[in-house]
């Protein structure tokens, strides 16, 4: 265990910060923009759009680089369940970070809508114009958001956790800063 | 540090910190999503007073429910060019396709019983260079904000006989197409109608030059008037089988399509004002009708005409109908789709 890292590479911790603020973004958007009128409609749902399709590369790139660098191990007294849980929880996240933009954008493909991104980066359709395709992806797009956000709510609490409570040193092993007084057990 | 079964009291403080993130972060998203705001306008609230007294009828538009689906040509000009580098006003000919309408929500409403005649427009002349727009034949909308549009579809849909006088008092700016509703001449054809944008954009040239502008499409045929009772003779879809009769047997239609350049102190923000006569306008080329085909099967029937879909070179004003249309029109297309099996087509879907 001696050469096992003790926390996340940097690029991986900044790519897990930035990802973490934007997808609260996109989630807080999402239902914001689908519930209003209002002439703010147009630019969130251009953001929403953007910032989805960013997303999708980024976690590309973050799944080439946990591939690449791995993670570091969970406390050696963390209940069996408990790693269970969270190793399910972790790849369910990056399912949905996945999924979501994919989904986001066959909707709108499926609809035959021109997808304009910010700066009028134009991505061409996929997909070709269908009720039933439509229907499906918007639903997924839909319960999967609100999944999402639970998911999100949880791992939130998850690393409260770790950090205020157990102060077990997982939660550090995210941190962007060493917490003054704290090394990792 | 070693972990035991009990937390220790200092932990107390923490978790109740971690559920004041937790609740706090639940009740921002539940804000976002309009949850705790039973009073904002939304899309939803929009379509619900859209619907006709019975319910609105599965799988079609909720609102100018009733149509059919042309296709044809955008033939332009040319002079366009100075106003707007978008590709459809370069001199060319661009596919078209669109539909006549009713604004009604009753996709069997009688067509004589109907006073607002609409027009659905795509052009595309590119990938990337698509443009959409939903016009109608009145020559101002009928109110200021959508939040009035609202307004009108409550009072209108009300048992209440004073809801109307409210709204009127409330929105004096009905007045305008109120009177064209009463005064204007009715006509017998889709053909006869001109079809305003209403709607005010930014055009853009090659040169950056920025202008305020509406657009609408002028009839070649010529407008007959004919009185109301005389349509009321008329079958419940003269409207339809007229246009597919006249297209089969006269030929292509065609409509000037005309850009009204405003001058800097013109009402951009509201529809209901026209703006003074005497504007500069630009012929921007012709819209050629060539092919009529029913709703059902036909290729207008899953596309969303929304007025914010367009190219390089347009872009929305400060006029807040565009934005509100796009969020109402969206929802009216993901309802529709999803009940596609109560609107079934006729031919097998296409794989
Ligand atoms: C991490 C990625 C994404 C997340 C977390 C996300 C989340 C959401 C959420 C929560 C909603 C609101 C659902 C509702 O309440 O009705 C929504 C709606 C929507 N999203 Fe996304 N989204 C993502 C990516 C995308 C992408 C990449 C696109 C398109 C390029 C997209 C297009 C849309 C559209 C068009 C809607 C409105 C759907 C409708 O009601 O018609 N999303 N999204
Ligand atoms: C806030 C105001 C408005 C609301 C809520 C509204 C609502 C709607 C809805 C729900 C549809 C059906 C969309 C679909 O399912 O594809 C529709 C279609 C249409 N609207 Fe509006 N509308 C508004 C303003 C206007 C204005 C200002 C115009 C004209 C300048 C207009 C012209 C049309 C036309 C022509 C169609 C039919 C398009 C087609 O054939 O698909 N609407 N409207």
């Amino acid at each position: 265990m001696t050469n096992a890292p003790d926390r996340f590479a940097l690029l991986q911790r900044l790519l897990h910060w930035l990802m973490a603020v934007c997808i609260f973004v996109m989630l807080f958007i999402g239902v914001g923009m689908v519930s209003t009128v209002a002439p703010k409609y147009l630019p969130l749902i251009l953001i929403h759009k953007t910032l989805g399709v960013a997303l999708l590369f980024l976690v590309l790139m973050r799944l080439a680089l946990r591939l690449y660098y791995g993670a570091p191990p969970l406390p050696a007294d963390l209940p069996r369940a408990t790693k269970v849980g969270a190793a399910l929880s972790h790849q369910a996240l990056y399912a949905l970070m996945i999924v979501m933009p994919l989904l986001g954008l066959g909707m709108l493909w499926a609809a035959a809508y021109p997808v304009v991104l910010y700066g009028g980066i134009q991505i061409p359709a996929l997909l070709p114009q269908s009720d039933g395709v439509h229907t499906l992806l918007w639903n997924a797009h839909f319960y999967l958001g609100f999944a999402f956000f639970a998911l999100v709510l949880l791992h939130l609490a998850a690393g409260l956790f770790h950090a205020l409570i157990r102060r077990d040193g997982v939660f550090e092993k995210m941190a962007l800063f060493r917490l003054p007084g704290r090394t990792a057990p | 540090m070693k972990q035991s079964g009990k937390l220790p009291r200092s932990s107390l403080g923490s978790l109740v910190l971690i559920a004041a993130v937790l609740g706090g972060g639940a009740a921002a998203f539940a804000y976002s999503a309009g949850w705790l705001s039973p009073g904002r306008l939304t899309p939803g609230r929009m379509i619900e007073a859209l619907a006709p007294p019975g319910g609105a009828p599965p799988g079609y538009r909720r609102n100018h429910a009733k149509g059919i689906c042309f296709t044809g040509v955008f033939e332009a000009n040319g002079n366009g060019v100075e106003l707007s580098r978008a590709k459809a006003f370069a001199q060319g000919r661009y596919p078209a396709l669109g539909r006549f309408n009713l604004g009604t929500a009753d996709p069997n409403a009688v067509d004589a019983t109907v006073r607002v005649r609409g027009l659905g427009l795509m052009i595309s002349p590119a990938e990337g260079e698509e443009w959409r727009t939903a016009m109608i034949n009145p020559p101002v909308f009928a109110v200021s904000t959508p939040q009035a549009f609202h307004d009108l579809l409550l009072a209108a849909g009300s048992k209440n006989p004073e809801a109307m006088k409210a709204f009127v008092g409330a929105n004096p700016e009905f007045a305008g197409f109120a009177s064209w509703a009463k005064t204007a001449p009715w006509t017998g054809s889709y053909a006869e109608e001109p079809y305003n944008g209403l709607n005010s954009f930014i055009f853009t040239n090659a040169s950056g030059t920025e202008h305020a502008v509406r657009w609408s499409l002028l009839p070649s045929a010529k407008p007959i008037p004919v009185s109301k009772a005389e349509l009321d003779e008329r079958g419940p879809d003269f409207l339809e089988q007229e246009i597919t009769e006249r297209v089969r047997t006269a030929g292509p239609q065609r409509w000037t399509m005309l850009v009204t350049v405003a001058d800097p102190s013109d009402p951009t923000a509201d529809p209901s004002k026209a703006w003074p006569q005497g504007r500069r306008t630009v012929e921007v080329g012709t819209l050629v009708v060539q092919r009529i085909e029913p709703e059902r099967d036909g290729p207008c029937r899953d596309i969303n005409f929304d007025p914010t879909v367009l190219p390089p070179g347009m872009r929305v004003s400060d006029d807040p109908f565009p934005a509100a249309r796009s969020s109402v029109y969206r929802k009216s297309y993901d309802l529709r789709t999803a009940e596609a099996k109560d609107y079934p087509r006729n031919k097998a879907a296409k794989p």
